[in-house]
């Protein structure tokens, strides 16, 4: 774990801190909705994955979907949160267009997964710890889109129910870069749970960042209080879809806040809409307008129950999970940190990883996959799934390398013939005669005949023995870099009598 | 608890009702009797007592993650005021 320098501001009256808190809505990945038989797929005909529940018409009565709590406590069991066997849900009422009920059926004081932490990984591999402060289920809501009509907005349901977690983070991210790498890595969890599909673009996984600005001690103080009176006051930007906007974002808000604060302002605590375009954040609803959700336990849903030995059994279903897995890559194959945490960022990776190393050099098995293959794959923007190049043919690959049959240099080569769908690596090598030279007798014979037409570069290498890669080089081209390098050198060194 | 004129104002902005300005004063007076009413239940000692959130014995019911509805576009549409190309239509909203 390791501590490091908040973000800072310099402003014109002293240095100023950053303090920020996350709330990550993630979409349940179910087939129907949260409390409707209505399909959850993208991309259908506006109002098509609609039912009557939806839209809100009297009369309807909302159904649980169990699936969907089994999610909500798997992804609690992911991090390391208390499950609360019985939980509440209520109504959170507002109006707008497209939130047909009128209110959003979302769970208040009583939500079902409690207080857990998540364990977060830098770029860089160093990693710190960020309090949950909860997660609970509730409906999305539909889409308005205003750009169709200059007079009308058009509204669309289809994804109104849907079923989302929301996972509370407690303020303890100090930069931009610490908030991009905690919705990373609760991303690979959800992910790895399979209880979300992560996909930011279409708004699957989205983010609520909030922000405010202390002087330096300020935070310390409250985290050894709970004292949330030692912070500024915040300000939550909301649906922020991307690592980079997150950042952006964040950057854009505590200049604002900043440069409030040292006018002598003060900070309303306000929603703020992030614009991509512009790079900056604005204020979202007027202050007569303030939001009075009025909550209230849902009359036409029972608290929600779970019997604890279902609670046991999801508990058994959860697969190894990514910080466990980086662990465990490090100390059975002996990785990297660095190369682990590449590798653990998709489930699938890892485990393609796992195949090919088997029964070969694993440090050579995690080059060629993070290196070349990842670098291929992603430059095709295809996922490590989709790889033409099956795992076992990486572990062949390296079988080459390490019984000598080919030079590390010559399986690049190859490698690029595997990438063209030529077949396994030693089909490869024996079709194009890549085999390397380690016939003693071969190599003598291509420097002896090099040496009888260079003489003055013989002269040369005894003068300075440097001059001997020119002769290298040469033996390589003679055989078609096939020539084992050591074998090359040693004879070289012999012949020239150095 | 005694509920002002502006209690009702907000609470009827809150709920989209609207409410004349001469109503606001009679209103108050009439809500604030109906608590009072309602408060009375504060006098029975309900320590250690459960609260009850359903007069039958049932848990609530869980339905399986399987899709039985939807693709009824028309008949979600049938009473919109306005609608085009299969979206609900209505007065733009800017944030």
């Amino acid at each position: 774990m390791s501590e490091r320098a908040p973000y800072r501001v310099q402003g014109r009256t002293g240095e100023w801190e950053l303090v920020l808190g996350l709330e990550v809505h993630a979409q349940v990945a179910s087939n129907a909705k949260l409390f409707s038989g209505a399909a959850t797929g993208f991309g259908a005909e506006p109002n098509m994955h609609v039912s009557l529940v939806d839209a809100g018409f009297p009369g309807m009565l909302p159904v649980i979907n169990k699936y969907c709590v089994e999610q909500a406590v798997k992804t609690g069991f992911g991090l390391r949160a208390e499950i609360n066997h019985v939980s509440v849900f209520d109504r959170k009422n507002y109006f707008y267009p497209d939130l047909p009920q009128g209110y959003q059926i979302s769970q208040f004081k009583q939500p079902i997964v409690g207080e857990g932490t998540l364990e977060v990984e830098r770029d860089d591999g160093s990693r710190f710890k960020v309090g949950i402060e909860r997660l609970h289920l509730e409906q999305d809501a539909g889409k308005s889109v205003h750009d169709m009509d200059p007079h009308w907005t058009y509204v669309d349901l289809n994804r109104s129910g849907v079923a989302l977690m929301e996972i509370v983070s407690k303020p303890h991210m100090r930069s931009p870069e610490d908030a991009a790498a905690y919705v990373k890595t609760l991303r690979t969890l959800v992910r790895y749970l399979g209880t979300c599909d992560g996909d930011m673009e279409k708004g699957n996984l989205r983010a609520d960042v909030n922000v405010s600005v202390c002087r330096p001690g300020q935070f310390e103080k409250f985290m050894a209080s709970g004292d949330f009176t030692h912070l500024g006051t915040r300000c939550e930007i909301k649906n922020v879809n991307s690592m980079r906007f997150i950042q952006q974002a964040i950057v854009y808000e505590a200049r604002r806040q900043v440069e409030i604060l040292e006018d002598g302002g003060k900070i309303d605590q306000e929603t703020r809409l992030f614009d991509p375009g512009k790079g900056e954040t604005r204020s979202m609803r007027s202050k007569e307008d303030a939001m009075d959700y009025r909550y209230f336990p849902d009359p036409d849903l029972l608290p929600l129950e779970l019997d604890p030995a279902w609670v046991k059994a999801i508990q058994a279903t959860l697969p190894e999970l990514p910080d466990a897995k980086r662990e465990r890559l490090q100390s059975q194959y002996g990785l990297s940190a660095y190369d682990a945490g590449v590798l653990v960022i998709e489930g699938a990776r890892a485990d393609y990883f796992e195949q090919a190393a088997k029964g070969v050099d694993a440090k050579l098995v995690s080059n060629f996959t993070t290196n070349e293959l990842l670098s291929r794959l992603s430059k095709d923007g295809l996922e490590i799934d989709q790889s033409p190049i099956p795992p076992e043919d990486i572990g062949g690959l390296v079988a080459l390398i390490q019984d000598g049959t080919i030079s590390s240099k010559i399986a690049k080569e190859v490698f690029d013939h595997m990438w063209a769908g030529e077949g396994a690596p030693a089909k490869i090598v024996e079709a194009r005669g890549l085999k390397q030279v380690t016939d003693t007798g071969a190599i003598e014979k291509a420097i002896d005949e090099i040496m009888a037409a260079n003489p003055d570069k013989v002269a040369a290498a005894r003068d300075k023995p440097q001059a001997v890669g020119w002769f290298v080089g040469q033996v390589m081209k003679a055989t078609g870099g096939k020539a084992n390098p050591a074998a090359v050198n040693q004879i070289l060194q012999t012949k020239l009598g150095l | 608890m005694a509920i002002d004129a502006d209690t009702v104002r907000k609470v009827a902005r809150l709920a989209r009702i609207r409410v004349e300005e001469s109503a606001l004063e009679p209103m108050a007076k009439e809500l604030t009797g109906i608590m009072a009413w309602i408060e009375q239940l504060a006098e029975v000692d309900t320590d250690g007592v459960e609260p009850m959130t359903s007069n039958v014995a049932i848990k609530l019911p869980l339905r399986e993650d399987v899709v039985t509805d939807g693709e009824r576009q028309g008949a979600v549409l049938a009473n919109a005021p306005r609608s085009d190309k299969g979206f609900f239509v209505v007065p733009k909203v800017v944030e």
